[in-house]
Protein backbone atom coordinates (compact mmCIF):
# COMPACT_ATOMS: atom_id res chain seq x y z
CA UNK A 1 0.00 0.00 0.00
CA UNK A 2 1.58 3.45 -0.79
CA UNK A 3 1.38 5.93 1.60
CA UNK A 4 1.99 8.77 -0.65
CA UNK A 5 -1.81 8.61 -1.79
CA UNK A 6 -3.31 11.79 -3.57
CA UNK A 7 -6.69 12.86 -2.26
CA UNK A 8 -7.95 15.91 -0.46
CA UNK A 9 -8.28 15.98 3.52
CA UNK A 10 -11.74 15.32 4.53
CA UNK A 11 -13.00 16.19 8.48
CA UNK A 12 -16.22 15.31 10.09
CA UNK A 13 -18.11 17.53 11.61
CA UNK A 14 -21.14 16.69 12.52
CA UNK A 15 -23.00 13.22 13.75
CA UNK A 16 -26.22 12.81 14.62
CA UNK A 17 -28.18 9.78 16.38
CA UNK A 18 -31.50 8.13 17.16
CA UNK A 19 -31.39 6.49 20.56
CA UNK A 20 -31.39 2.84 19.83
CA UNK A 21 -34.19 0.54 21.00
CA UNK A 22 -36.29 -2.51 20.25
CA UNK A 23 -39.64 -1.88 17.95
CA UNK A 24 -39.56 1.52 17.61
CA UNK A 25 -42.91 3.08 16.59
CA UNK A 26 -40.88 5.43 14.10
CA UNK A 27 -40.66 4.26 10.59
CA UNK A 28 -36.87 3.46 8.97
CA UNK A 29 -37.39 7.05 7.03
CA UNK A 30 -38.32 9.24 10.23
CA UNK A 31 -35.29 7.27 12.19
CA UNK A 32 -33.15 8.33 9.30
CA UNK A 33 -34.58 11.92 9.13
CA UNK A 34 -34.10 12.26 13.05
CA UNK A 35 -30.47 11.49 12.72
CA UNK A 36 -29.42 13.32 9.83
CA UNK A 37 -31.14 16.11 11.26
CA UNK A 38 -29.16 15.98 14.19
CA UNK A 39 -26.08 15.57 12.05
CA UNK A 40 -27.00 18.97 10.24
CA UNK A 41 -27.52 21.22 13.22
CA UNK A 42 -23.99 19.91 14.70
CA UNK A 43 -22.30 20.71 11.35
CA UNK A 44 -24.30 24.13 11.27
CA UNK A 45 -25.55 22.98 7.49
CA UNK A 46 -28.56 22.60 5.88
CA UNK A 47 -29.77 20.05 3.06
CA UNK A 48 -29.16 22.69 0.55
CA UNK A 49 -25.77 22.65 1.42
CA UNK A 50 -25.22 19.17 0.97
CA UNK A 51 -23.44 17.91 -1.94
CA UNK A 52 -23.78 14.17 -1.95
CA UNK A 53 -25.35 11.71 0.46
CA UNK A 54 -24.36 8.30 0.92
CA UNK A 55 -26.56 5.35 2.81
CA UNK A 56 -25.72 2.42 4.34
CA UNK A 57 -28.45 -0.47 5.33
CA UNK A 58 -27.61 -4.50 5.54
CA UNK A 59 -30.51 -6.77 4.22
CA UNK A 60 -33.33 -5.45 3.11
CA UNK A 61 -35.05 -8.22 5.08
CA UNK A 62 -34.68 -7.01 8.05
CA UNK A 63 -37.19 -3.96 7.38
CA UNK A 64 -38.91 -5.57 5.23
CA UNK A 65 -38.71 -3.54 2.10
CA UNK A 66 -37.05 -4.01 -0.86
CA UNK A 67 -34.54 -1.26 -2.55
CA UNK A 68 -33.86 0.51 0.87
CA UNK A 69 -31.26 3.13 -0.28
CA UNK A 70 -33.65 4.50 -2.56
CA UNK A 71 -36.70 3.97 0.31
CA UNK A 72 -34.65 5.87 2.37
CA UNK A 73 -33.72 8.56 0.82
CA UNK A 74 -36.20 11.42 1.66
CA UNK A 75 -35.30 10.57 5.01
CA UNK A 76 -31.60 10.67 4.40
CA UNK A 77 -32.09 13.86 2.57
CA UNK A 78 -30.91 12.67 -0.96
CA UNK A 79 -33.45 13.78 -3.10
CA UNK A 80 -32.16 15.49 -6.37
CA UNK A 81 -28.43 14.78 -5.03
CA UNK A 82 -26.21 12.08 -6.32
CA UNK A 83 -27.10 8.95 -3.54
CA UNK A 84 -25.11 5.68 -3.62
CA UNK A 85 -25.89 2.72 -1.07
CA UNK A 86 -23.05 0.83 0.52
CA UNK A 87 -23.38 -2.78 1.92
CA UNK A 88 -20.66 -5.08 2.91
CA UNK A 89 -22.65 -6.94 6.00
CA UNK A 90 -22.41 -6.08 8.71
CA UNK A 91 -19.35 -3.77 8.35
CA UNK A 92 -21.69 -1.32 6.51
CA UNK A 93 -21.65 1.17 9.30
CA UNK A 94 -17.88 1.67 8.91
CA UNK A 95 -18.43 1.04 5.38
CA UNK A 96 -20.79 4.07 4.97
CA UNK A 97 -18.29 6.53 6.34
CA UNK A 98 -15.52 5.29 4.39
CA UNK A 99 -17.69 6.03 1.38
CA UNK A 100 -18.80 9.18 2.91
CA UNK A 101 -14.83 10.28 2.86
CA UNK A 102 -14.15 8.84 -0.76
CA UNK A 103 -16.61 11.22 -1.76
CA UNK A 104 -15.02 13.63 -0.60
CA UNK A 105 -11.24 12.91 -0.81
CA UNK A 106 -11.77 12.05 -4.06
CA UNK A 107 -12.43 16.05 -4.94
CA UNK A 108 -16.35 14.79 -6.18
CA UNK A 109 -18.10 16.76 -3.39
CA UNK A 110 -17.54 19.34 -1.00
CA UNK A 111 -20.36 18.37 2.07
CA UNK A 112 -21.29 14.73 2.27
CA UNK A 113 -24.04 13.47 4.28
CA UNK A 114 -23.80 9.99 5.50
CA UNK A 115 -26.51 7.88 6.97
CA UNK A 116 -26.87 4.41 8.46
CA UNK A 117 -30.42 2.53 9.31
CA UNK A 118 -31.41 -0.87 10.70
CA UNK A 119 -34.92 -1.76 12.16
CA UNK A 120 -34.27 -5.12 13.08
CA UNK A 121 -37.88 -5.83 15.06
CA UNK A 122 -40.45 -5.99 11.97
CA UNK A 123 -39.44 -9.68 10.99
CA UNK A 124 -41.63 -12.69 12.10
CA UNK A 125 -41.49 -14.80 13.76
CA UNK A 126 -37.92 -13.55 14.48
CA UNK A 127 -34.81 -11.69 12.66
CA UNK A 128 -32.66 -14.95 12.82
CA UNK A 129 -35.07 -16.78 10.42
CA UNK A 130 -33.93 -13.39 7.98
CA UNK A 131 -30.31 -15.27 7.97
CA UNK A 132 -31.55 -18.02 6.00
CA UNK A 133 -30.60 -17.04 2.52
CA UNK A 134 -26.86 -16.31 3.53
CA UNK A 135 -25.66 -19.98 3.43
CA UNK A 136 -23.81 -21.83 0.56
CA UNK A 137 -27.31 -23.42 -0.62
CA UNK A 138 -25.93 -26.34 -1.71
CA UNK A 139 -22.99 -27.63 0.88
CA UNK A 140 -24.87 -25.43 3.68
CA UNK A 141 -28.04 -25.01 3.48
CA UNK A 142 -29.26 -28.66 3.50
CA UNK A 143 -28.34 -28.77 7.22
CA UNK A 144 -30.63 -25.77 8.42
CA UNK A 145 -28.03 -23.13 9.65
CA UNK A 146 -29.20 -20.38 11.99
CA UNK A 147 -26.60 -17.78 12.01
CA UNK A 148 -25.46 -18.23 16.02
CA UNK A 149 -23.96 -21.46 15.08
CA UNK A 150 -21.03 -19.43 13.01
CA UNK A 151 -20.76 -17.40 15.72
CA UNK A 152 -20.43 -20.03 18.02
CA UNK A 153 -17.81 -21.32 16.24
CA UNK A 154 -15.75 -18.92 15.34
CA UNK A 155 -15.77 -18.04 19.31
CA UNK A 156 -15.39 -21.93 20.42
CA UNK A 157 -12.20 -21.96 18.00
CA UNK A 158 -10.92 -18.75 19.27
CA UNK A 159 -11.80 -20.44 22.60
CA UNK A 160 -9.24 -23.68 21.92
CA UNK A 161 -6.85 -22.48 20.12
CA UNK A 162 -5.72 -19.36 22.81
CA UNK A 163 -7.08 -21.14 25.72
CA UNK A 164 -9.48 -18.92 27.06
CA UNK A 165 -12.67 -19.33 29.18
CA UNK A 166 -16.27 -18.10 28.93
CA UNK A 167 -15.39 -16.37 32.19
CA UNK A 168 -13.12 -14.11 30.70
CA UNK A 169 -14.76 -13.65 27.62
CA UNK A 170 -18.22 -12.71 29.62
CA UNK A 171 -15.83 -9.56 30.89
CA UNK A 172 -15.92 -7.60 27.59
CA UNK A 173 -20.02 -7.86 28.37
CA UNK A 174 -19.90 -7.00 31.36
CA UNK A 175 -17.28 -3.72 30.92
CA UNK A 176 -19.52 -2.78 27.58
CA UNK A 177 -23.09 -2.81 29.51
CA UNK A 178 -21.74 -0.48 32.17
CA UNK A 179 -19.95 1.98 29.51
CA UNK A 180 -23.40 1.65 28.39
CA UNK A 181 -25.00 3.61 31.06
CA UNK A 182 -23.03 6.56 30.31
CA UNK A 183 -24.54 6.83 26.60
CA UNK A 184 -28.23 8.32 26.85
CA UNK A 185 -28.32 6.41 23.41
CA UNK A 186 -28.21 3.06 24.92
CA UNK A 187 -30.98 0.51 24.83
CA UNK A 188 -29.19 -1.85 27.20
CA UNK A 189 -26.46 -0.57 29.40
CA UNK A 190 -26.29 -1.25 33.09
CA UNK A 191 -24.31 -3.28 35.63
CA UNK A 192 -23.93 -7.24 35.02
CA UNK A 193 -21.76 -9.28 36.54
CA UNK A 194 -19.93 -12.39 34.75
CA UNK A 195 -22.14 -14.86 36.72
CA UNK A 196 -25.38 -13.12 35.09
CA UNK A 197 -23.68 -14.00 31.23
CA UNK A 198 -23.04 -17.57 32.76
CA UNK A 199 -26.48 -18.32 33.92
CA UNK A 200 -28.14 -16.49 31.04
CA UNK A 201 -29.94 -18.57 28.44
CA UNK A 202 -28.07 -21.19 26.47
CA UNK A 203 -28.56 -20.23 22.74
CA UNK A 204 -25.62 -21.77 20.62
CA UNK A 205 -23.06 -24.12 23.06
CA UNK A 206 -20.25 -21.33 23.91
CA UNK A 207 -22.94 -18.84 22.65
CA UNK A 208 -25.52 -17.34 25.88
CA UNK A 209 -28.05 -14.83 25.57
CA UNK A 210 -25.75 -12.20 27.69
CA UNK A 211 -23.00 -13.03 25.22
CA UNK A 212 -24.87 -11.48 22.23
CA UNK A 213 -26.30 -7.71 21.14
CA UNK A 214 -29.90 -7.02 21.18
CA UNK A 215 -32.24 -6.84 18.96
CA UNK A 216 -32.56 -3.07 17.98
CA UNK A 217 -33.49 -0.45 15.80
CA UNK A 218 -32.00 3.08 15.27
CA UNK A 219 -30.68 5.24 12.88
CA UNK A 220 -26.83 7.35 12.71
CA UNK A 221 -25.71 9.73 10.33
CA UNK A 222 -22.57 11.94 9.78
CA UNK A 223 -21.20 15.23 7.86
CA UNK A 224 -18.24 14.96 5.85
CA UNK A 225 -16.36 17.82 4.67
CA UNK A 226 -13.21 19.13 2.67
CA UNK A 227 -10.74 20.07 5.14
CA UNK A 228 -9.94 23.22 3.05
CA UNK A 229 -13.17 24.69 4.25
CA UNK A 230 -14.12 22.58 7.51
CA UNK A 231 -13.06 25.15 9.65
CA UNK A 232 -15.50 27.69 8.35
CA UNK A 233 -18.22 25.59 10.26
CA UNK A 234 -15.91 24.32 13.24
CA UNK A 235 -13.24 25.12 15.46
CA UNK A 236 -12.31 21.62 16.29
CA UNK A 237 -12.65 19.15 12.95
CA UNK A 238 -12.08 15.77 13.31
CA UNK A 239 -9.84 14.11 10.32
CA UNK A 240 -10.27 11.02 8.50
CA UNK A 241 -6.45 9.79 8.29
CA UNK A 242 -7.02 6.22 7.20
CA UNK A 243 -9.49 3.30 5.86
CA UNK A 244 -9.33 0.26 5.04
CA UNK A 245 -11.70 -2.91 4.16
CA UNK A 246 -11.09 -6.14 2.57
CA UNK A 247 -13.57 -9.27 1.93
CA UNK A 248 -12.18 -12.84 2.45
CA UNK A 249 -14.24 -15.73 0.93
CA UNK A 250 -17.12 -17.43 1.96
CA UNK A 251 -15.76 -20.64 2.52
CA UNK A 252 -15.28 -20.21 6.36
CA UNK A 253 -15.18 -24.27 6.94
CA UNK A 254 -11.96 -24.04 5.41
CA UNK A 255 -10.80 -21.43 6.70
CA UNK A 256 -8.78 -20.67 10.64
CA UNK A 257 -11.36 -18.89 12.46
CA UNK A 258 -9.02 -18.58 15.21
CA UNK A 259 -7.75 -15.09 14.00
CA UNK A 260 -9.06 -12.85 11.95
CA UNK A 261 -6.81 -12.44 8.69
CA UNK A 262 -9.21 -10.26 6.56
CA UNK A 263 -9.21 -7.66 9.52
CA UNK A 264 -5.63 -7.58 9.94
CA UNK A 265 -5.56 -6.92 6.16
CA UNK A 266 -7.67 -3.86 6.68
CA UNK A 267 -6.04 -2.57 9.21
CA UNK A 268 -2.75 -2.45 7.88
CA UNK A 269 -4.42 -0.65 4.90
CA UNK A 270 -5.81 2.16 7.34
CA UNK A 271 -2.67 2.66 9.56
CA UNK A 272 -0.50 3.23 6.13
CA UNK A 273 -2.90 5.70 5.14
CA UNK A 274 -2.85 7.12 8.63
CA UNK A 275 0.77 6.34 9.26
CA UNK A 276 0.41 4.72 11.93
CA UNK A 277 3.66 2.13 12.53
CA UNK A 278 3.26 0.77 16.73
CA UNK A 279 -0.73 0.53 16.69
CA UNK A 280 -0.80 -0.17 20.65
CA UNK A 281 1.39 2.94 21.45
CA UNK A 282 0.03 5.37 18.72
CA UNK A 283 -3.76 4.98 19.18
CA UNK A 284 -5.57 6.15 22.28
CA UNK A 285 -9.08 5.06 22.40
CA UNK A 286 -10.94 2.29 19.88
CA UNK A 287 -14.44 0.88 19.23
CA UNK A 288 -14.33 -2.52 17.89
CA UNK A 289 -17.25 -4.34 16.75
CA UNK A 290 -19.01 -6.42 19.27
CA UNK A 291 -22.05 -7.99 18.17
CA UNK A 292 -20.94 -10.75 20.58
CA UNK A 293 -18.74 -10.60 23.19
CA UNK A 294 -15.49 -12.48 22.16
CA UNK A 295 -15.97 -10.40 18.92
CA UNK A 296 -14.48 -7.52 20.68
CA UNK A 297 -11.28 -9.42 21.97
CA UNK A 298 -10.99 -11.40 18.69
CA UNK A 299 -11.12 -7.63 16.61
CA UNK A 300 -8.59 -6.14 19.26
CA UNK A 301 -6.56 -9.02 18.40
CA UNK A 302 -6.82 -8.56 14.08
CA UNK A 303 -6.23 -4.58 14.91
CA UNK A 304 -3.19 -5.30 16.14
CA UNK A 305 -4.07 -4.06 19.75
CA UNK A 306 -3.47 -7.17 21.48
CA UNK A 307 -1.12 -10.01 20.29
CA UNK A 308 -2.82 -13.11 19.18
CA UNK A 309 -4.55 -14.82 22.07
CA UNK A 310 -3.42 -11.63 24.59
CA UNK A 311 -6.40 -9.78 24.38
CA UNK A 312 -8.56 -11.23 27.49
CA UNK A 313 -5.43 -11.28 30.00
CA UNK A 314 -5.18 -7.32 28.89
CA UNK A 315 -9.15 -6.80 29.23
CA UNK A 316 -8.91 -8.72 32.62
CA UNK A 317 -5.93 -6.32 33.73
CA UNK A 318 -8.25 -3.42 32.97
CA UNK A 319 -6.32 -1.93 30.02
CA UNK A 320 -9.37 -1.47 27.75
CA UNK A 321 -11.64 -0.03 30.75
CA UNK A 322 -12.80 3.54 30.13
CA UNK A 323 -9.89 4.66 32.30
CA UNK A 324 -7.33 2.08 30.79
CA UNK A 325 -4.25 2.37 28.28
CA UNK A 326 -6.74 1.96 25.18
CA UNK A 327 -10.34 2.23 26.33
CA UNK A 328 -12.39 0.08 23.74
CA UNK A 329 -15.87 0.47 23.47
CA UNK A 330 -16.73 3.72 25.96
CA UNK A 331 -19.57 3.78 24.14
CA UNK A 332 -20.79 0.44 25.32
CA UNK A 333 -20.84 -1.13 22.17
CA UNK A 334 -23.39 -2.87 20.13
CA UNK A 335 -23.56 -5.60 23.65
CA UNK A 336 -24.89 -2.30 25.27
CA UNK A 337 -26.11 0.36 23.26
CA UNK A 338 -27.54 -2.20 21.06
CA UNK A 339 -27.02 -3.57 16.99
CA UNK A 340 -29.41 -2.11 14.17
CA UNK A 341 -26.66 -2.85 12.18
CA UNK A 342 -25.40 -1.07 9.93
CA UNK A 343 -26.76 2.22 12.41
CA UNK A 344 -24.63 0.35 15.05
CA UNK A 345 -21.52 0.62 12.55
CA UNK A 346 -21.91 4.27 11.98
CA UNK A 347 -22.60 4.73 16.17
CA UNK A 348 -18.91 3.24 16.80
CA UNK A 349 -17.83 5.78 14.11
CA UNK A 350 -19.43 9.02 15.91
CA UNK A 351 -18.48 7.47 19.55
CA UNK A 352 -14.64 8.31 18.27
CA UNK A 353 -15.63 11.50 16.86
CA UNK A 354 -17.01 12.52 19.81
CA UNK A 355 -14.30 10.91 21.91
CA UNK A 356 -11.88 13.14 19.67
CA UNK A 357 -13.69 16.40 19.48
CA UNK A 358 -14.21 16.26 23.60
CA UNK A 359 -18.14 16.19 23.51
CA UNK A 360 -18.88 12.47 24.34
CA UNK A 361 -19.98 13.78 27.10
CA UNK A 362 -20.10 10.86 30.45
CA UNK A 363 -19.26 8.38 27.77
CA UNK A 364 -15.49 10.59 27.99
CA UNK A 365 -12.52 8.56 28.74
CA UNK A 366 -10.57 9.27 31.25
CA UNK A 367 -7.07 10.41 29.24
CA UNK A 368 -6.23 12.50 26.67
CA UNK A 369 -7.21 11.37 23.45
CA UNK A 370 -5.74 11.97 19.39
CA UNK A 371 -6.09 8.69 17.64
CA UNK A 372 -9.15 7.04 17.37
CA UNK A 373 -9.93 3.96 15.49
CA UNK A 374 -13.47 2.32 14.90
CA UNK A 375 -13.81 -0.80 13.39
CA UNK A 376 -16.75 -3.27 12.01
CA UNK A 377 -16.95 -6.49 10.53
CA UNK A 378 -19.33 -8.58 8.41
CA UNK A 379 -20.90 -12.02 6.12
CA UNK A 380 -19.50 -14.88 6.61
CA UNK A 381 -16.41 -14.09 8.78
CA UNK A 382 -15.26 -11.73 5.78
CA UNK A 383 -15.70 -8.36 5.86
CA UNK A 384 -13.33 -6.06 7.48
CA UNK A 385 -13.71 -2.54 7.85
CA UNK A 386 -11.47 -0.03 9.48
CA UNK A 387 -11.35 3.99 10.16
CA UNK A 388 -8.94 6.04 12.08
CA UNK A 389 -9.57 9.36 13.02
CA UNK A 390 -7.07 12.28 15.06
CA UNK A 391 -8.34 15.85 15.74
CA UNK B 1 -34.51 -1.11 27.71
CA UNK B 2 -37.29 -2.29 25.20
CA UNK B 3 -40.13 -0.22 23.32
CA UNK B 4 -43.53 0.11 25.51
CA UNK B 5 -44.63 -2.04 23.00
CA UNK B 6 -45.84 -5.93 24.38
CA UNK B 7 -46.16 -9.14 22.50
CA UNK B 8 -49.51 -8.99 22.64
CA UNK B 9 -49.91 -5.48 21.61
CA UNK B 10 -47.97 -6.62 18.68
CA UNK B 11 -51.08 -8.98 17.93
CA UNK B 12 -53.72 -6.53 17.79
CA UNK B 13 -52.54 -4.33 15.85
CA UNK B 14 -53.18 -4.99 11.92
CA UNK B 15 -50.24 -6.89 10.38
CA UNK B 16 -49.85 -8.44 6.78
CA UNK B 17 -49.92 -11.78 6.55
CA UNK B 18 -48.59 -12.82 3.07
CA UNK B 19 -46.43 -16.15 2.25
CA UNK B 20 -44.29 -14.95 -1.01
CA UNK B 21 -43.78 -17.94 -3.46
CA UNK B 22 -40.11 -17.56 -3.28
CA UNK B 23 -39.12 -20.82 -4.04
CA UNK B 24 -35.39 -21.13 -5.89
CA UNK B 25 -34.14 -23.92 -7.96
CA UNK B 26 -30.44 -23.37 -7.20
CA UNK B 27 -27.60 -24.59 -9.63
CA UNK B 28 -25.36 -26.77 -8.10
CA UNK B 29 -22.36 -25.94 -11.27
CA UNK B 30 -20.04 -27.49 -12.50
CA UNK B 31 -17.76 -28.38 -9.50
CA UNK B 32 -20.92 -28.75 -6.70
CA UNK B 33 -22.30 -30.93 -9.24
CA UNK B 34 -19.16 -33.84 -9.22
CA UNK B 35 -19.16 -33.43 -5.24
CA UNK B 36 -22.71 -34.44 -4.97
CA UNK B 37 -22.29 -37.49 -7.34
CA UNK B 38 -19.04 -37.81 -5.45
CA UNK B 39 -21.28 -37.77 -2.60
CA UNK B 40 -23.53 -40.36 -3.66
CA UNK B 41 -20.53 -42.75 -4.39
CA UNK B 42 -19.32 -42.28 -0.85
CA UNK B 43 -16.68 -40.16 -2.22
CA UNK B 44 -15.69 -36.72 -0.98
CA UNK B 45 -14.16 -34.54 -4.03
CA UNK B 46 -12.00 -31.79 -4.21
CA UNK B 47 -10.09 -29.78 -6.99
CA UNK B 48 -6.44 -28.95 -7.35
CA UNK B 49 -4.86 -25.53 -8.70
CA UNK B 50 -2.13 -26.44 -10.90
CA UNK B 51 -0.22 -23.60 -10.31
CA UNK B 52 -0.28 -22.86 -6.33
CA UNK B 53 -1.42 -26.69 -5.38
CA UNK B 54 -4.22 -25.16 -3.07
CA UNK B 55 -6.67 -28.07 -3.00
CA UNK B 56 -10.54 -26.62 -2.68
CA UNK B 57 -13.09 -28.95 -1.02
CA UNK B 58 -16.10 -28.70 -2.02
CA UNK B 59 -14.56 -28.39 -5.28
CA UNK B 60 -14.06 -24.85 -7.33
CA UNK B 61 -13.17 -24.57 -11.04
CA UNK B 62 -10.82 -21.62 -10.25
CA UNK B 63 -8.25 -20.41 -7.78
CA UNK B 64 -9.16 -17.55 -6.16
CA UNK B 65 -5.64 -16.97 -5.58
CA UNK B 66 -3.96 -17.73 -8.88
CA UNK B 67 -7.37 -16.65 -10.66
CA UNK B 68 -6.48 -19.38 -12.83
CA UNK B 69 -8.57 -23.04 -13.50
CA UNK B 70 -8.22 -25.41 -11.27
CA UNK B 71 -7.25 -28.48 -13.42
CA UNK B 72 -7.50 -31.99 -11.25
CA UNK B 73 -10.36 -33.55 -9.84
CA UNK B 74 -9.11 -35.10 -6.67
CA UNK B 75 -10.40 -37.86 -3.66
CA UNK B 76 -9.42 -35.96 -0.10
CA UNK B 77 -9.99 -38.71 2.93
CA UNK B 78 -13.52 -38.86 4.77
CA UNK B 79 -10.90 -38.08 7.88
CA UNK B 80 -10.01 -35.42 9.20
CA UNK B 81 -9.51 -33.08 12.60
CA UNK B 82 -12.33 -31.31 14.43
CA UNK B 83 -11.76 -27.39 14.25
CA UNK B 84 -14.52 -26.10 16.15
CA UNK B 85 -18.04 -27.90 17.20
CA UNK B 86 -20.69 -26.23 19.09
CA UNK B 87 -24.56 -27.40 20.44
CA UNK B 88 -27.31 -25.69 19.03
CA UNK B 89 -30.50 -25.02 21.64
CA UNK B 90 -32.56 -22.63 19.03
CA UNK B 91 -33.55 -23.83 15.79
CA UNK B 92 -32.77 -21.87 12.47
CA UNK B 93 -36.10 -19.55 13.22
CA UNK B 94 -34.95 -19.17 16.84
CA UNK B 95 -37.02 -21.54 18.85
CA UNK B 96 -36.27 -23.85 21.51
CA UNK B 97 -34.93 -27.41 21.37
CA UNK B 98 -35.02 -29.82 23.48
CA UNK B 99 -32.39 -32.11 22.27
CA UNK B 100 -29.19 -29.82 20.78
CA UNK B 101 -28.00 -30.31 17.42
CA UNK B 102 -24.01 -30.37 17.59
CA UNK B 103 -22.46 -29.09 14.12
CA UNK B 104 -18.92 -28.14 13.59
CA UNK B 105 -15.90 -27.54 10.98
CA UNK B 106 -13.75 -30.50 9.58
CA UNK B 107 -10.22 -30.23 8.41
CA UNK B 108 -9.87 -32.89 6.03
CA UNK B 109 -6.75 -35.07 5.46
CA UNK B 110 -4.18 -34.42 3.47
CA UNK B 111 -3.94 -31.12 5.09
CA UNK B 112 -1.69 -29.53 8.21
CA UNK B 113 -2.52 -28.25 11.38
CA UNK B 114 -0.31 -24.98 10.05
CA UNK B 115 -2.69 -24.56 6.98
CA UNK B 116 -4.67 -21.12 7.43
CA UNK B 117 -6.87 -22.57 4.59
CA UNK B 118 -7.09 -25.97 3.79
CA UNK B 119 -10.05 -28.64 2.40
CA UNK B 120 -12.93 -28.08 5.13
CA UNK B 121 -16.51 -29.09 5.69
CA UNK B 122 -19.07 -27.88 7.92
CA UNK B 123 -21.33 -30.80 9.03
CA UNK B 124 -23.35 -32.45 12.07
CA UNK B 125 -20.80 -34.45 14.50
CA UNK B 126 -22.18 -37.10 16.31
CA UNK B 127 -21.23 -36.52 20.31
CA UNK B 128 -22.55 -35.41 23.23
CA UNK B 129 -23.00 -31.87 24.67
CA UNK B 130 -20.61 -32.75 27.15
CA UNK B 131 -17.77 -33.78 24.37
CA UNK B 132 -18.60 -30.11 23.09
CA UNK B 133 -19.02 -28.06 26.80
CA UNK B 134 -15.78 -30.30 27.75
CA UNK B 135 -13.78 -29.11 23.98
CA UNK B 136 -13.16 -32.43 24.68
CA UNK B 137 -14.68 -33.49 20.84
CA UNK B 138 -12.23 -30.25 19.55
CA UNK B 139 -8.87 -31.48 17.85
CA UNK B 140 -10.38 -34.88 17.92
CA UNK B 141 -9.99 -37.00 14.67
CA UNK B 142 -13.06 -38.30 12.88
CA UNK B 143 -14.85 -39.96 10.02
CA UNK B 144 -17.64 -39.84 8.07
CA UNK B 145 -20.47 -41.80 8.93
CA UNK B 146 -22.17 -42.29 5.29
CA UNK B 147 -26.00 -43.35 4.91
CA UNK B 148 -26.39 -46.43 3.13
CA UNK B 149 -26.08 -46.22 -0.41
CA UNK B 150 -29.30 -46.92 -1.13
CA UNK B 151 -30.48 -43.90 0.56
CA UNK B 152 -27.84 -41.53 -0.60
CA UNK B 153 -29.35 -38.85 -2.97
CA UNK B 154 -26.69 -36.88 -3.91
CA UNK B 155 -26.47 -34.27 -1.13
CA UNK B 156 -24.16 -32.84 1.60
CA UNK B 157 -27.50 -35.02 4.01
CA UNK B 158 -25.47 -38.09 2.09
CA UNK B 159 -23.31 -37.78 5.39
CA UNK B 160 -25.44 -38.56 8.52
CA UNK B 161 -22.66 -36.89 10.14
CA UNK B 162 -18.76 -37.30 11.62
CA UNK B 163 -17.72 -39.28 13.90
CA UNK B 164 -14.41 -39.99 16.21
CA UNK B 165 -12.85 -43.04 15.47
ZN1 LIG C 1 -3.78 -21.42 -7.17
Amino acid sequence: MKTNLKYRKVAAIGAGMTQFRRRVLDTPQEMAWEASRKALDEAGLELKDIDCVVIGSAPDAFDGVHMKGEYLAHGAGGIGKPVSRVYVGGATGVMTAISGWYHVASGMCKKVLAVAEEKMSPGRPHPQAVFRYIWDPITEKPLNPNLIWIFAMEMHRYMFVNKVSKEEIALVSVKNKRNASNNPYAQLGGEITVDDVLRSEVLVWPVQLLDVSPVSDGAAAMVFVDGDIARRYTDIPIWVEGVGWTLDNTSWPGRELAYPRYLENAARMAYTIAGIERPQKEIDVVEPYDPFDYKELHHLEGLLLARKGEAPLLLKEGYFDRDGEIPSSPSGGLLGVGNPIAAAGLMKVISIYWQLKGTAGKMQVKKPVHTGVAQAWGDLMQASTVIVMRN
Amino acid sequence: MVHPLKEEEMKEHETVSHKPEAKYSYTAGQALSAFLLGLKQGKIIGRKCPKCGRVYVPPRMYCEDCFYPTSQWIEVQDEGIVMTAVASFISWTRDRLEEPEIVGTIRLFPSSARDYVYPGLFHRICCSFDDVKTMRILGKMVKAKWRPQEKRVGSVDDIECFEVI
